[in-house]
């Protein structure tokens, strides 16, 4: 039951956006982000609206994925709104009492609301077309210069692939943990929030008990393969620009460019 | 043939945290291993031969002695690296030593390391798969395969390295019968036809009996280091340090035991069929033989 459970939300696909380098992926949804806070009226969001449901229909992914990444932020959407609508000044439009509805308010809702959730839906595209493999090998080369500055960039991107790595290990372990404490007779559904909190605990000490097993062993088994941190390593996949990803940075800064002259 | 690793003399023993007295793992022990050998190391849990095992590729340093692996110190820190190029090493827990998302990922681990370039790391990686017999799961993701899989996903890692040596340290220990069977099958080729070293600590009396020489260990010391056949003739030394002997022989002992002329030095189910049906057809004629004298009379 739980092993089924997917990591990240990636969509294998064969698109164009599927094909670019992981390094633009990540550029791209920088500087999309950047575009959507840089457009200062309607117009400049609409643009990037549109150029949202654009790379949506180049990546292949499914438009119900987009409302399903959109749900948990709803709740956001609504509060900034509120708080935008009432506590900001200006032209009056209608007033109870204290609270004043102005235009302004109503303007910046609309724009926060559709900023966020274009936010929510273009970085979602990322991890729908990227694998957390290639996801962790771009960060690690994006930040690649950070090394200089003493950043421990490849321990970084070495502990997030163990832990992609041990994520589907170590929910078929917790699976094992739970099913021998319920034939032990130890009840986990039953009682209420602090029972059944409590009753985690003799899985989750087996569970860590086990992990820093593995986790001694795996080092002893990259000691014998000659690891010795990031220095003097090579890789075997090279990421390499093509022509797609110029095309999509050329997109992109076109975009800013466009919500620059729509906010004059 | 040279020796390829070589023990002279060395001890090793443990620091306990709570205890004063370090517990003593092996003493003095001598080892000669020889370039292209398979060798069996067998003996009960706590008898040192996992800890001798660390020793051969300087994951752990003798406290006296030497171990010299190709000629070199294995306490010499500056050859480390080149000391575990040559000797790879497999454990026990395939899910334990890999370390990438992908197979083929896992398996350029150890290139990456060592800094070879990337287009020579593509053909040693294929080359490896291609060895151990997994190409076509060369793009999954290691937790969906089988244990026997694995294990050769590990023992790829290992292979693509080009070492000289592999130690293997209960590689079968985890897996079923299937997954055993592959993963020696594997081992045997790496040793005859592409002549890599191997010592295999195992547990399996049966798997032991496949290589070329057998060292039984107890308590730190070599007990017993000779061919299978005659390793596997001393059932009742075996016995009484705890292990067993392949069933075949077992069952011959007993046979033999039970005052039936069987030999004792038969190791493979084959020839323990073969030398029973010796002795079945032997004992019948002789029956035969026995009933004709009596017609006579």
């Amino acid at each position: 039951m739980l092993k089924d459970i997917t990591i990240g939300q990636y969509f294998p696909g064969q698109s164009f956006i599927h094909k670019m380098d992981p390094r633009m992926k990540i550029i791209s949804t920088l500087l999309y982000i950047v575009m959507l806070f840089l457009a200062g009226n309607l117009m400049g969001i609409c643009a990037g609206i549109l150029l949202l449901i654009l790379m949506y229909q180049l990546s292949g992914v499914p438009m119900n994925m987009v409302t399903k990444s959109l749900k948990p932020v709803i709740p956001v959407v609504i509060f900034t709104s509120v708080l935008n609508i009432f506590f900001v000044s200006g032209e009056v439009l209608l007033k109870f009492f204290f609270i004043e509805i102005t235009r302004e308010g109503i303007n910046l809702a609309i724009l926060m609301s559709f900023r966020i959730l274009c936010l929510i839906a273009g970085s979602s595209l990322l991890t729908y077309t990227t694998s957390p493999i290639e996801l962790t090998d771009a960060i690690e080369r994006l930040l690649n210069p950070l090394k200089k500055l003493k950043v421990p960039v490849h321990e970084l991107s070495m502990m997030m692939t163990i832990a992609l790595r041990f994520i589907p290990t170590l929910i078929e372990e917790t699976d094992k943990i739970i099913n021998a404490q319920k034939a032990r007779g130890a009840d986990m559904e039953s009682g209420g929030l602090m029972q059944r909190a409590k009753a985690l605990v003799p899985i989750l000490i087996p569970l860590f008990v086990s992990s820093f097993r593995r986790a001694d062993e795996l080092a002893m088994a990259m000691e014998c393969r000659c690891y010795r941190g990031g220095d003097g390593r090579t890789r075997m996949k090279q990421l390499q620009y093509s022509h797609r990803d110029w095309i999509a940075l050329t997109v992109m800064a076109g975009a800013i460019v466009v919500v620059l002259l729509l906010n004059v | 043939m040279s020796d390829f690793i070589e023990a002279r003399g060395i001890s090793f023993s443990y620091a306990m945290e709570d205890d004063p007295n370090p517990i003593r793992v092996f003493e003095e022990l001598d080892l000669k291993i020889k370039e292209g050998e398979m060798v069996a190391i067998l003996g009960h849990n706590g008898s040192g031969k996992s800890t001798l095992a660390k020793h051969f590729n300087a994951i752990l340093q003798p406290d006296e002695g030497q171990l010299l692996v190709n000629g070199m110190d294995t306490r010499d820190n500056n050859k480390l690296y080149e000391i575990r190029q040559d000797v790879g090493m497999v454990f026990q827990n395939p899910d334990n030593q890999i370390v990438a998302t992908v197979v083929e990922e896992d398996v350029a681990f150890g290139l990456e390391n060592i800094g070879v370039e990337p287009a020579e790391i593509r053909r040693r990686v294929d080359d490896a798969l291609e060895r151990v017999g997994i190409s076509e799961y060369k793009a999954h993701a290691p937790h969906r395969l089988s244990g026997g899989q694995k294990q050769r996903v590990a023992i790829a890692g290992i292979i693509a390295m080009r070492p000289r040596c592999i130690v293997l340290d209960e590689p079968t220990a985890m897996l079923d019968p299937a997954g055993r069977r592959e993963v020696m099958k594997t081992i045997l080729d790496l040793n005859r036809n592409h002549g890599i070293t191997i010592v295999l600590i195992t547990h399996y009396m049966d798997e032991a009996a496949q290589c070329d020489r057998v060292v039984v260990m107890d308590s730190g010391n070599v007990l017993l280091d000779s061919n299978p056949k005659d390793v596997f003739s001393h059932v009742k030394m075996l016995k009484s340090v705890g292990l067993d002997v392949p069933q075949a022989t077992e069952i011959c002992y007993e046979i033999n035991k039970a005052g039936y002329p069987m030999p004792t030095e038969v190791l493979s189910i084959k020839e323990c069929a073969d030398e029973l049906q010796k002795l079945i057809e032997r004992t019948y004629a002789a029956k035969r033989k026995a009933a004709k004298l009596s017609q006579k009379k």
